[in-house]
């Protein structure tokens, strides 16, 4: 089954570590060259979905660059598990009429600005069950997301016996894939398995290299319906499945009272729901892009979606199956790790320019791409395919 | 003069060796104080006192004493031999001769660290009266340094001389047991910030209510009984909003932890171990790990730790507003 909604668009501001513009002018940069890449104005769009994590309010963005009426403006929540669910809901609107061009963005100054990395251990007060969550973690000194990952990462390993070197491999594929995408803030700057290991402690079992960059920059996606494609200078990308998903008993990165925690059910849940929709198996997929804010993640959402079984991950990637000729070429853009830390949004535009056949690390044959979106928080997930 | 080497047993011995050599040493030549024995500076002295002897300022009812004349306050000896405070901070900071016993005694002392000196004893002895326009000069000879000792200020040595005050006459007017402590600055450990507070609702304020009681309370629904940690209003299973508590033993292991190294918070310091604790009871909580590991290089606090290792519940009380449980790894010899 296809959606009448395809990707027509996609365009980004440059990946950097200062941009020195607001935030607002790379949203409209990044939804000015997207709307351009589909061959289309913002006097087109009539739809907008971001992040609630976004500082950029959709009538900014539509104001600033000249949209016209919205009738349909939609925010997802998470953090990074919105990603892959901002194109849902643009998917969803165009389904049901209610827009026909959506453009899905997100932008910050995330490195020149607030740093999701220095933690949340001094945000505002208040009484709210959101705010109350962190009682629990803070403190404690429990406030970065790295140290909210190494706890399900220790685990891991305890019950699987995998290691450091495992969660590694994951980033000297990612460096590797970074150094030859000329975008990539390391580009020309890939990663032995040693220097990994050599990499300074952030929260024990992650090292440095086990975590992504932060980036400024803003990444903009452009849904539109179906019967628009004559007019588009690409070929249409369709989605085959576009899923969103929370797990029973979920916490903001810390599912630590589960009976296990050594999985990540949210996206076994994305996962299930992409496969039914789209009437394909894991064997059906040619690459994918998964979200990899940090390494040891990577592997549960591998078991999650059907690519290995539970606690195989280290063995399928160890045998060179993410690599560009292996059997499921992972995060060709260099994922987060390596090209640029955009809550995964860039994530999606290198699975647009798959099925387009023009990543600059085009593997050889791929129809279709499975996405994922941040983990440890609901999440989401999509296929994309020609 | 900063040479912050710590001292092993090794030093110190070393150390010993070389400081029994200055006992009987002179640290201060005969020096004469800058001004004779005069009425002015005594003014000054009764006056900043409250000594209102009138043989210190009243010739007349010095003389209705039998004595020649005004005398000055027998503990002023001291005061005449002193220099001014800019003066005395010149000379700690170079003005001594390099050659001096002093100078020599202090760059040994500050060679094992010891570079702060506190007075802490004074005994005076005052054999004759000072006249005015007496001339004194003093004398400080070594008489005694002490085994290396831990005070509350830091550890360090005493030093104890004997200064002599003798007038123009070279006739002994006081003499003077005098003991400072050399001793090596305790390094303040920097303060630590007021750890993050929880933000406290009616969902959870009774949690950290109790903990300030050293109570680890776990919820419970009062309906079907099943237990449930973090709080909330509701029972998952059941749907009951009624619930009450169970204490919890405090006894549990550890289901995972992490060691933080970065970023640091100014609240903890770090390596900062944080763990997923099961307790006993069957639920889990996040608390920091205390582990038994004195004299162990802080980057190596991840050793003493490992998963399903048994713990005990300890109480952090942190300020007046945050007491938090703890669970500190029970060795194998405790068991």
């Amino acid at each position: 089954m296809s959606w009448r909604a395809v990707i027509a668009g996609i365009g980004a501001t440059e990946f950097s570590k200062s941009s020195g513009r607001s935030e607002l002018q790379l949203a409209c940069e990044a939804v000015v060259a997207a709307l351009a890449d589909a061959g289309l104005t913002p006097a087109d769009v009539d739809g907008l979905v971001t992040f609630v994590k976004d500082s950029n309010p959709e009538i900014e963005v539509a104001r600033s660059t000249g949209m016209g009426e919205l009738s349909f403006f939609s925010r997802i929540g998470y953090g990074g598990g919105a990603g892959c669910g901002t194109i849902q809901q643009a998917m969803l609107a165009v389904e049901h009429g209610v827009a026909a061009v959506v453009v899905c963005y997100r932008a910050f100054n995330e490195r020149s600005g607030v740093r999701f990395g220095l933690g949340h251990a001094d945000q505002p007060m208040s009484a709210t069950a959101e705010r109350a969550a962190y009682s629990w973690l803070t403190p404690y000194g429990l406030n970065t997301p790295a140290q909210e990952v190494a706890l399900f990462a220790r685990r891991y390993m305890h019950e699987y016996g995998a290691t450091s070197e495992d969660f590694g491999r994951v980033a000297v594929v990612d460096r590797r894939h970074a150094a030859t995408n000329p975008k990539a803030w390391f580009y020309g700057r890939p990663i032995t398995l040693e220097e990994h290991q050599a990499s300074r402690w952030i929260a024990e079992p992650l090292h440095l290299l086990d975590c992504c960059q932060e980036t400024d920059g803003g990444q903009a996606i452009v849904v539109v319906a179906e019967d628009r494609v004559a007019d588009l200078p690409h070929i249409p990308v369709r989605i085959l499945g576009a899923a969103q998903g929370s797990g029973a008993d979920q916490h903001l990165m810390t599912s630590y009272y589960r009976s296990e925690i050594t999985g990540i059910p949210e996206m076994g849940l994305v996962g299930r729901q992409l496969y039914a929709q789209s009437g394909l198996r894991p064997d059906d997929i040619d690459a994918a892009i998964i979200y990899d804010h940090f390494t040891p993640l990577v592997l549960p959402q591998l078991e999650e979606l059907g690519f290995c079984g539970r606690g195989e991950a280290a063995g399928f990637i160890a045998d060179g199956n993410l690599e560009l000729d292996g059997r499921l070429p992972m995060n060709t853009h260099g994922g987060q790790l390596g090209e640029a830390y955009l809550h995964g949004m860039n994530g999606i535009a290198e699975a647009v320019r798959l099925v387009r056949g023009t990543s600059v690390n085009q593997p050889a044959s791929v129809e279709r791409v499975l996405v994922t979106a941040g983990t440890a928080v609901p999440t989401s997930g999509l296929i994309l395919g020609a | 003069m900063n040479n912050m080497t710590p001292a092993t047993s090794e030093t110190s011995a070393a150390l010993d060796a070389a400081l029994v050599g200055f006992v009987g040493r002179t640290l201060l030549p005969r020096t004469r104080a800058q001004d004779p024995v005069n009425l002015p500076m005594i003014r000054h002295w009764v006056e900043a006192m409250g000594d209102t002897n009138p043989i210190h300022t009243d010739e007349g009812a010095a003389l209705a004493t039998g004595r020649s004349g005004l005398v000055a306050p027998a503990t002023m000896a001291q005061a005449w031999t002193m220099r001014g405070y800019a003066a005395h901070r010149r000379r700690i900071a170079g003005d001594l001769p390099a050659d001096s016993e002093e100078q020599r005694l202090t760059t040994l002392l500050a060679s094992v660290g010891y570079t702060a000196i506190v007075a802490t004893d004074s005994e005076f002895e005052f054999v004759r009266e000072l006249v005015v326009g007496d001339h004194l000069s003093v004398e400080e000879v070594i008489e005694s340094i002490s085994a290396e000792k831990v005070t509350a200020l830091g550890t360090g040595r005493f030093l104890r001389t004997v200064r002599t005050y003798t007038n123009q006459d070279g006739e002994v007017v006081a003499r003077q047991r005098w003991t400072t402590l050399r001793f090596r600055p305790k390094v303040r450990e920097p303060e630590l910030a007021p750890r993050p507070r929880p933000a406290l609702n009616e969902d959870n304020a009774w949690w950290f209510d109790a903990a300030r009681e050293h109570r680890l309370l776990v919820q419970r629904c009062a309906d079907c009984g099943t237990l449930r940690h973090p709080p909330g209003p509701c029972c998952p299973h059941c749907q009951s909003f009624t619930w009450d508590t169970v204490e919890a033993s405090g006894r549990g292991t550890v289901y995972s932890y992490t060691v933080a190294h970065h970023p640091r918070h100014p609240a903890f310091d770090y390596p900062l171990l944080i763990g997923v604790i099961a307790l006993e009871e069957g639920t889990r909580l996040i608390a920091n790990i205390l582990v038994d590991a004195a004299g162990a290089e802080p980057d190596a606090v991840g050793d003493y730790v490992h998963v399903d290792a048994p713990v005990a519940l300890e109480w952090l009380d942190l300020d007046d507003e945050l007491t938090l449980p703890a669970f500190r790894v029970v060795t194998e010899e405790k068991h």
